[in-house]
């Protein structure tokens, strides 16, 4: 059963897409409580005895399941750090569904910072799409800091999506990958950041053995006053294959810092990175006014699209 | 009806002053495909660009339906009825063909409605319908989409700058069918077509020939291409391809 007042659903909804409860197994996290837990035969999902976060335990061979694992605040003044581990059993195919939502009304930071580590065993296949949103008028300030860490045996393979599209006033997001030879990483970042909100985004992906590939693509928008930093680094240990990409729409008074870099110990680490910054092209808002949108309109639909 | 009186252009070039469209006046009638032609320099993108509100004149004025449409911006003169394909469509990161098709129809557009308009520009919509309208599009996917965009919109005023440049041949047959077609439907709406194409010049109700921003002669295909012919434009298939 999950207890959910009506601020909290609607955080749910936006950052897990989720109206009701979901099948398969769950656990929702609100205001530092637990408000429902579901496990399956495959998985399973226990809190940590020493009361930091919880385990997620998925069977070998585990096929087309599914875990949420959604974290809402509510409350004003909330400061947590929660450990969560994810281990994926070999060959399983498996799809992880986190995100924090933060309704801050009141006059205190609110801040969830989440550490997530994922162990995926030979083969196994996971995605994992993580959402972030911020709501609330009040001065506190909603702050996230997620850091994700993901160590991946041999032929296993990550796809990872990460958004944060509104509300969330300071976030210092960092993620480290270790690969072992065959895996594969695929990182889509989605970024929008305005009034005064600050993002840092930083990467450590370590290509250890040979086959080992990883994307890391990374979107984003400064807007208003907003500040933004990407930090990619890509490091080639062995003959492996890598590319990082940073693609950024700057706006208004908006600032952007990105610093793609590549690291390469082996002769036969191939290793691509491109990073480009630059305000929306003037042509495109033409060409979307001559279909008879305002200005204001032909932005936003380049926006979206751009985040998509 | 769109009515041109007495318009001028010009940019700045080099501290001065450098008039590329020089009092000229022109009247497209509902109804009328008319394709204007001259050659590069002569003004033509310009003149198209002037009827969009891309450019503004520094005198003259613009009437559609009878309305002054001069200090209109480009989003009003589109919710009048006018409507521009560009002679280099634009590229976007993650708007796809969908979006822009129902973008330009102003409404949700089902997806077989969507399908339809690729098909009438010789796109096999299956292929299409999904694609991001970026640099993985070759120039000829990105003209027939944009003619396609145009034809999602249906408006009074259609304004196509070179709608021939940058494709190949292949494609170049079906555009020529499109305008046939469109020439067919045209009801009382009208099109205006800058071109350099014998095959389009020749379905046209009347061509407009510019020359250093003046319209030069205007006339019938019958009265005006035999003149042209060996000229600078128009070109045919063979010549493009020398």
């Amino acid at each position: 059963m999950v207890k959910l007042d009506a601020i909290q659903k609607r955080l749910i909804s936006e950052i897990a897409d989720l109206h009701s409860v979901p099948s398969g197994a769950y656990n929702f996290r609100a205001n530092s409580q637990l408000a429902g837990r579901n496990t399956t035969a495959n998985i399973d999902i226990v809190s940590k005895a020493d009361g930091s976060g919880i385990e997620v335990r998925i069977k070998p061979g585990t096929k087309n399941e599914s875990v949420h694992i959604p974290v809402v605040i509510s409350e004003t003044g909330i400061k947590e750090t929660v450990y969560n581990d994810f281990y994926i059993g070999e060959d399983a195919d498996v799809v992880i569904v986190a995100g924090c939502g933060i309704d801050n009304c009141g006059g205190q930071d609110s801040e969830h910072d989440g550490v997530h580590r994922f162990y995926v065993r030979r083969g196994a296949k996971v995605r994992y799409v993580e959402k972030h949103y911020g709501s609330g008028d009040g001065r506190g300030k909603r702050i996230l800091n997620p850091v994700t860490e993901c160590y991946m045996d041999e032929d296993s393979s990550m796809e990872m999506e990460m958004e944060q599209i509104k509300g969330v006033d300071s976030t210092e997001r960092t993620t480290l990958a270790e690969l072992k030879s065959g895996a594969k990483l695929v990182v889509k970042e989605r970024l929008m950041t305005h009034g005064e909100q600050n993002a840092v985004s930083s990467y450590q992906v370590n290509l250890n053995g040979a086959g080992a590939t990883a994307d890391v693509v990374s979107r984003s928008v400064a807007r208003d006053d907003s500040s933004q930093t990407f930090n990619a680094r890509i490091t080639g240990n062995a003959p492996c294959s890598g590319h990082t990409e940073c693609d950024s729409i700057i706006m208004d008074r908006g600032r952007i810092l990105a610093i793609p870099s590549l690291e390469a110990n082996d002769v036969d680490a191939m290793l691509v990175h491109e990073a480009a910054i630059g305000k929306i092209a003037g042509d495109q808002l033409i060409k979307l006014m001559t279909l008879g949108l305002t200005e204001a309109e032909a932005e936003e639909q380049i926006i979206n699209g751009f985040l998509r | 009806m769109l009515e041109i009186k007495n318009l001028s252009f010009a940019v700045d070039e080099a501290d001065r002053e450098k008039e590329i469209i020089h009092d000229l006046s022109l009247t497209v009638e509902d109804g009328k495909f008319i394709v204007i032609t001259g050659p590069n320099g002569s003004g033509k993108s310009t003149l198209a660009r002037l009827i969009m509100g891309i450019e503004k004149p520094i005198s003259g004025q613009i009437l559609f339906d009878g309305e002054d449409i001069t200090a209109l911006d480009i989003t009003e003169r589109a919710k009048r009825g006018i409507s521009f394909a560009f002679q280099q469509p634009v590229r976007f990161k993650g708007i796809r063909v969908q979006d822009l098709l129902r973008l330009a129809a102003g409404k949700n557009l089902t997806i077989s409605a969507a399908c339809a308009y690729l098909s009438e520009v010789g796109l096999c919509a299956r292929d299409y319908i999904d694609r991001e309208i970026n640099p993985s599009l070759s120039g000829g996917e990105l003209k027939r989409i944009e003619i396609a965009t145009l034809l999602a919109r249906r408006t009074r005023l259609s304004v196509f700058d070179e709608p021939e440049a940058g494709i190949d041949l292949w494609s170049f047959q079906n555009l020529i069918r499109i305008f046939e077609k469109m020439r067919g439907e045209i009801k009382d709406s009208s099109i205006v077509i800058i071109s350099h194409q014998e095959r389009i010049l020749k379905i046209a109700d009347e061509i407009v020939v510019l020359a250093d921003g003046r319209i030069s002669r205007r006339g019938r295909p019958d009265e005006i291409l035999p003149a042209l012919i060996g000229k600078n434009a128009p070109k045919s298939v063979c010549e493009m391809l020398q």
